[in-house]
């Protein structure tokens, strides 16, 4: 690896980084959408700002673009809280106006310079290391590394500062406001910090891949845990991983490595989606064929604890009698002497005294959903967790 | 006579320009276990969340003890309504119950061993203890009630709000809970909750509000809980027969 690639994939793992924190917190408030939006409707502010300071890595355009960000989300809402529409159609509304805004100003003015539609909207992150910040005359990097380190720096005391003022707000915005934290507040400082770092990240990777790096690695992690703090880890680390896998496909295909990274992240979601230990799309079939087995275990043994008569628990009688297919019956025979549930004695079916207090527990459970006495029964059996 | 916990004045509240709480003046006494009462759009909620400073009015006041909400923040616990929260979020029972403390930790600092503490025996008292570690969209609805209570417990306030706890519980979490809020009087907390089950405000409760827009009655249950105060709240003929 030379310099140069390790640079590239340096500032993409903290671009992904930078993306995933906020990311974590828009997914977790359902406000996916609207980093899309910001990631459209900074373009003005970015054209704008470059009019004025006549520097793409100047921090006043950083803030300038941000701020269009920002007001992005308050016309949203502003058209939200008419009432007239739903979020989605305003966001619709808000960010193609400003970003077409954008693309007018562009067109008009700034044919001249290096500013295109396809380069804020794709980036290059291949030409992010010829860009470097000389501090007296030694060179300290590609500037690109720098913006994103500060901007991440940032994030990063935001996120320990007010983590517990974040998580309560996301969770329970009533709660907040009656115990004296703002939502409001820490509504506009988290879209701050996103607008902030999807104009910082543009220039190297372009505000497609910013709306990716922002929702993709969350809504991954989302599907693997149920504990914030490691959401935020798994999610920081799907990021860096797509970043730098990415890099590496797009190095083989000798492809946009912006796209590949999207490709990347787009296959781990795919990956995870299907695999996931409990939410799955597998797991979850698998789960609803447990439970189905489990309802016919249920059924079967509650049939052997209300009869005592012989002939009701003849092993021929019984597949005739609960109107089963042979598998079906045979599997939960199977399944019923395998947990000592039940005894076979000369094709009589009897219930074994676990079976019996297992089926009394069970029914108890369904009816009351008092579910304390049976918490360790849960372990064993699907149906009875939640 | 006892002292005034909360009083409201003159209190309008609307939603674009529409008000849905009209001129509301009432003096909640300190100690009682009282039922808002009111149907569908009788802005009960709407009642809650102004006083407690979520909701911002167009017109009147509110104090709590005699002060602004503001200021008295650390004396009022809050129970939202179940179902204004997702309950998929990734955290636990105990983390849930954790938040409770935050409003007594303030901006910035981190709860420690003393709030996981306050949270722990809150949860006991709710007979949730066994359920700390787990997810909370893992819970049932009842569960999921009993944690919102815990998390309010552990505010140790001498007010609490409630925006329907029963809602959705079943029979065994609804008498759990209604022993915890006795318990609170008893102990010479307010407790003020939004009720919708008529049937059982004489049993559960001592005071009683009747609200649709504007309020119609104030008082204690033995007084003002009859046929007519009802009739002029829903606006049919309502007949509830109290036990004696």
């Amino acid at each position: 690896m030379n310099s140069a690639q390790i640079e590239i994939q340096l500032i993409a793992s903290l671009v992904a980084i930078a993306c995933a924190i906020p990311g974590t917190f828009l997914v977790l408030r359902k406000m996916a959408m609207i980093s899309d939006a910001i990631s459209h409707s900074i373009l003005p502010g970015i054209v704008i700002g470059f009019f004025i300071t006549h520097n793409l890595n100047s921090p006043l355009l950083i803030l300038f673009a941000a701020f269009t960000g920002i007001i992005t989300v308050i016309l949203v809402e502003y058209i939200q809280k008419t009432g007239l529409v739903k979020e989605d159609t305003a966001i619709g509304l808000v960010f193609p106006a400003l970003f077409s805004i954008g693309v007018i100003l562009i067109a008009k003015n700034a044919n001249d310079v290096h500013l295109d539609v396809d380069a804020v909207l794709l980036g290059e992150l291949a030409f992010a290391p010829f860009d470097r910040l000389l501090i007296s005359g030694i060179d300290v990097g590609p500037k690109a590394l720098w913006i994103i380190g500060i901007i991440l720096l940032i994030t990063i005391s935001l996120l320990i500062a007010f983590f517990k003022e974040l998580k309560i707000s996301t969770f329970d915005a009533g709660l907040a406001a009656s115990l004296g934290f703002s939502p409001a507040i820490i509504h506009y400082g988290l879209m701050s910090v996103a607008s902030v770092t999807t104009v910082g990240a543009f220039d190297a990777v372009g505000a497609i891949l910013v709306v990716a790096l922002m929702i993709a690695p969350a809504a991954t992690a989302y599907l693997l845990t149920t504990d914030l703090k490691k959401m935020l880890s798994l999610a920081i680390g799907f990021g860096v991983l797509s970043a730098i896998s990415g890099y590496w496909f797009a190095h083989w295909l000798d492809a946009s490595i912006a796209g590949s990274i999207t490709t990347m992240l787009g296959l781990i979601f795919l990956l995870v989606y299907l695999f996931a230990p409990s939410k799955g799309v597998i797991a979850v079939l698998y789960r609803e064929k447990q439970q189905r087995t489990e309802v016919s275990l249920l059924t079967f043994l509650l049939h052997l604890k209300n009869h005592n008569e012989e002939e009701e628990r003849h092993v021929n009688h019984l597949r005739e009698h609960i109107n089963w297919q042979k598998v079906r019956a045979k599997t939960v025979l199977e399944l019923a002497l395998k947990n000592n549930m039940i005894v076979i004695d000369e094709n009589i079916v009897s219930l074994t005294k676990k079976g019996n207090t297992f089926t009394s527990k069970a029914i108890d459970y369904i009816i009351t959903n008092e579910d304390t006495q049976i918490e360790d029964m849960k372990d064993d059996f699907f149906l009875f967790r939640g | 006579m006892k002292q005034i916990a909360v009083k409201v004045d003159d209190l309008t509240v609307a939603y674009n320009y529409k008000p849905v709480l009209w001129d509301i003046d009432l003096e909640i006494p300190e100690g009682v276990l009282m039922a808002i009462v009111g149907p569908n759009g009788a802005g009960k909620s709407t009642l809650i969340k102004s006083i407690l400073g979520i909701l911002k009015p167009i017109a009147g006041s509110v104090s709590i003890y005699d002060k602004p909400y503001e200021k008295q923040r650390q004396l009022v616990a809050y129970v939202p309504q179940k179902g204004s929260v997702d309950w998929d979020f990734p955290t636990t029972a105990l983390d849930v119950v954790m938040m409770g403390t935050y409003g007594s930790l303030g901006w910035i600092k981190r709860p420690k061993q003393k709030e996981k503490k306050a949270a722990l025996e809150a949860l006991e008292k709710v007979g949730m203890l066994a359920f700390k570690g787990r997810q909370i969209s893992q819970l049932s609805g009842g569960q999921q009630q009993r944690i919102f209570l815990a998390r309010a417990l552990v505010q140790n306030a001498s007010i609490y709000f409630m925006d329907e706890p029963f809602q959705g519980v079943d029979a065994t979490t609804e008498i759990a809970i209604i022993n915890i809020l006795k318990e609170l009087r008893k102990a010479g907390k307010t407790v003020i909750v939004v009720h919708h089950d008529l049937q059982t405000v004489p049993e559960y409760f001592d005071w009683v509000t009747f609200l649709n827009v504007k309020k119609i009655a104030t008082g204690p249950v033995k007084d003002i809980f009859n046929d007519d105060n009802l009739t002029k709240t829903y606006g049919i003929n309502y007949k509830v027969s109290i036990q004696e």
